[in-house]
């Protein structure tokens, strides 16, 4: 999970010979599963590029774009969402059957998504809660990143992902390379745009030094803290990080929900949040410590 | 053909979201029929609870890509209700110009990539572009523009993150906003274009006797704010929405019933619904071209919602336009409040029709309780009740065909499947078209 990319060297190193001849335009495949379509959305959204790229891949499945449906297997699949019902479990591994690479896209399907809040609840209790009729309901109790079920050969972060590291990912695959992406923290882009940090100057806690590159750190530029939508950053400091926040006075009630959301089950956020739970768990029972 | 047979579609495609048609024919009589949604259930009123009440603009917009600006519309506008939090005249037109960018961005995607291969037995917008290469070439560059004013304005077309719980984090500079001008000029022309030139399809002559639902404001076109009417001369505040309509959870779908309590009866939410009800609200720009095109309201033929759309569109960026030429940055960009226990609820207009929100939050700033109702599940028995009609007139020995039809009039409802954030699974075969014969 921290190294997010380039978990597979077998993806390029396959297409090497055949490089030299004419290829078949190589065939892509998107799938998916729990989520909210803003990640696939976001191939739609290459408007600019949008036909280039169906002239350079044929696109073979995909559903929310085209009525031709053409069986595998595929070259590329783009996998979107997390695993939450039983027959998605069983699906995914028809996927992977049917592709050579598979791409992950968004924070669903990398880390579980918002969707993977239920992991913490009690999941009969939400079903009563949304359905009246729960028995109509066949659903796992717990959210999954794809890659807790099937090997996954590329992971793009994001809620949403970013259309133009998606653009650069396909793009380096049709060519048969490997596709590099950044890998450092958002705070870094801050740095990189000159943008005034929210934290120092205003005192807004942000994740930004703990949150993977890729959104353009759009967050401090609208005066907010980065709330962490492209989940842990390889090497992510989260507990020194909310250690810092802590002893600086931002509430557990602020620190919990912010690590708490769309990358919720990520080893990294979920570690410091359930910490941060312990902690608001003792200061709520200890008569001595003052509590606000 | 006089034996029964099983029509299923199981994976309807050019929508957002999952799901399927089962048909069970008797000759020529629909013996059943059911829209099925197997979408995920994802549970977003069980996450909300216990929430500080400033994420939910962030959460809701996670229940659709397609349109989060609706969720997060109708979410900061119930929950200020419950905060007694009054927004600046300010605040409210960046509120309706961010609208404008969702409708553009979410209307030119339906017209131009999903609705208008139906047209021309195309399989998809890329397809489509081999015919009418500048028609979807400027259809993708009118979704653009509706994504560039989501960037600025709203930091990221899919969900946005500058809307917050009394305003904006941040109002946007007077100069980023005014560089948007020229391109949304062309715009304007391009929408009027785009709207003559769906005005020209040929469309089936199939109307049904809807009841039409819809916001609607005395003064302008109805997005954020306004009461509920309806084309049988309802007419109720926001707060009358429950008592007025509810949600029945039927065994064969994720996205829960909606219908009227009175009668049980269906009705039609969406870009017809809106301009059928609220005509005279269009910009003038709308107005001429619906007339000249000769659209004649009250429509009730399903398949030129695509019509409607473009109408949509046009008034969309002639509004956004205004705006934008007005626009000067001002503070504050959020209207501050307290805390306090209590309850709001809203109502807006999401690019496919009426979406109501009603939260609950206790004096600490939490959510005790969140009800969300989109467009879709409100839509899905009509869409029933249309195919039951529709089917006779397109049966053909041919299944796959008869299939197809089915689909280009759901389609024509702009579904947005993933939307319905109740959603449980059905029954699931095969995860493409298939249809099958049983003797």
């Amino acid at each position: 999970m921290s190294k997010p990319l380039f978990a597979s060297e077998s993806a390029g190193s396959n297409d090497t010979a055949a490089t030299t001849t004419r290829r078949p335009r190589p065939r892509l495949a998107v799938f998916k599963f729990a989520s909210c379509d803003g990640c696939q959305l976001s191939l739609l959204d290459c408007e600019n590029e949008l036909l280039a790229v169906a002239e350079a891949v044929e696109i073979a499945w995909f559903p929310e774009a085209s009525s031709r449906l053409q069986p595998g297997p595929y070259d590329i699949a783009l996998v979107e969402g997390s695993i939450t019902t039983p027959h998605d479990a069983q699906r995914i591994l028809d996927v992977r059957r049917s592709a050579r690479i598979v791409v992950t896209i968004g924070a669903c399907a990398t880390a579980g998504g918002i969707q993977s809040l239920k992991n913490w609840a009690d999941h009969e209790d939400y079903l009563r809660c949304v359905y009246a009729r729960p028995e109509y309901i066949s659903t796992l109790a717990s959210s999954t990143p794809i890659a807790d079920h099937i090997k996954v050969d590329y992971e793009l972060r994001g809620c949403p992902i970013s259309r133009h590291q998606l653009l650069d990912v396909i793009g380096a695959l049709v060519k048969g390379q490997r596709p590099r992406l950044p890998s450092h923290s958002v705070c870094l882009d801050c740095k990189r745009k000159g943008t005034v940090c929210v934290e120092v100057a205003q005192g807004i806690p942000c994740l930004g030094p703990v949150t993977h590159s890729g959104c353009g750190a759009i967050c401090p530029t609208y005066d907010r803290g980065c709330y962490g939508c492209f989940g842990p950053v390889s090497q992510s400091n989260c507990l020194s990080l909310t250690d810092q926040y802590l002893s600086m006075g931002t509430s557990t009630e602020t620190l919990l929900p912010l690590l708490r959301n769309f990358n919720a089950a990520a080893p990294e956020f979920r570690d410091a949040s359930n910490r941060i739970e312990a902690i608001a768990k003792r200061t709520e029972t200890s008569p001595e410590v003052p509590h606000e | 053909m006089s034996e029964n047979r099983t029509i299923r579609v199981e994976a309807l495609t050019r929508v957002e979201g999952e799901g399927g048609l089962h048909v069970r024919l008797n000759g020529n009589v629909v013996e059943d029929l059911q829209l099925t949604i197997y979408e995920p259930p994802r549970f977003f009123e069980g996450f909300l609870r216990c929430r500080p009440l400033e994420d939910v603009p962030d959460i809701t917009a996670r229940i659709c890509g397609i349109c989060p600006v609706a969720y997060q519309m109708s979410a900061v506008h119930a929950l200020e209700q419950a905060l007694g939090v009054t927004i600046s005249p300010e605040i409210r037109r960046l509120r309706r110009l961010l609208y404008c960018g969702e409708w553009i961005e979410s209307h030119g995607l339906h017209m131009h990539l999903l609705q208008a291969p139906d047209f021309f037995n195309a399989a998809s917008g890329i397809e489509l572009a081999a015919t009418f290469p500048h028609e979807v070439t400027r259809g993708l560059k009118l979704k653009k523009l509706g994504n560039d004013l989501l960037e600025v304005l709203g930091g990221r077309a899919i969900h946005p993150i500058n809307v917050a719980v009394g305003g904006f984090y941040r109002a946007p500079k007077r100069e980023e906003l005014q560089k948007l001008i020229p391109s949304f000029e062309w715009g304007l022309q391009a929408a009027i274009e785009a709207t003559r030139w769906v005005a020209g399809f040929e469309f089936p002559d199939f109307e049904r006797p809807y009841e039409m639902i819809s916001v609607s404001h005395p003064d302008e076109y109805p997005m954020n704010e306004g009461r509920i009417v309806s084309s049988s001369g309802l007419m109720i505040d926001v707060a009358q929405y429950e008592q007025t309509f509810a949600e029945h959870h039927v065994a064969h779908s994720t996205a829960l019933h909606s219908l009227k309590v009175a009668d049980r009866s269906s009705y039609h939410v969406g870009p017809l619904a809106r301009i059928n009800l609220n005509r005279d609200r269009l910009c003038e720009t709308a107005l001429r071209v619906a007339d000249e095109i000769d659209f004649s309201t009250p429509c009730l033929n399903p398949f030129k919602a695509i019509i409607a759309r473009g109408l949509e569109v046009i008034h969309a960026f002639d509004e956004a336009l205004s705006i934008l030429r007005d626009y000067q940055s001002f503070k504050p960009s959020r209207i501050p409040y307290e805390y306090r226990a209590g309850e709001g609820c809203a109502a807006t207009e999401a690019p496919r029709g009426l979406i109501y929100h009603r939260y609950g939050i206790d004096d600490q700033g939490k959510i005790t309780f969140a009800k969300i109702v989109p467009p879709t599940s409100q839509n899905q028995r009509q869409i029933e009740l249309d195919l039951i009609d529709w089917l006779p007139r397109i049966l053909s020995p041919d299944d796959q065909r008869t299939a197809d039809e089915c689909e280009r009039l759901i389609r024509s409802y702009d579904p947005c499947i993933s939307c319905s954030t109740h959603f449980l699974k059905l029954t699931w075969e095969q995860p493409r078209a298939m249809i099958e014969h049983s003797p």
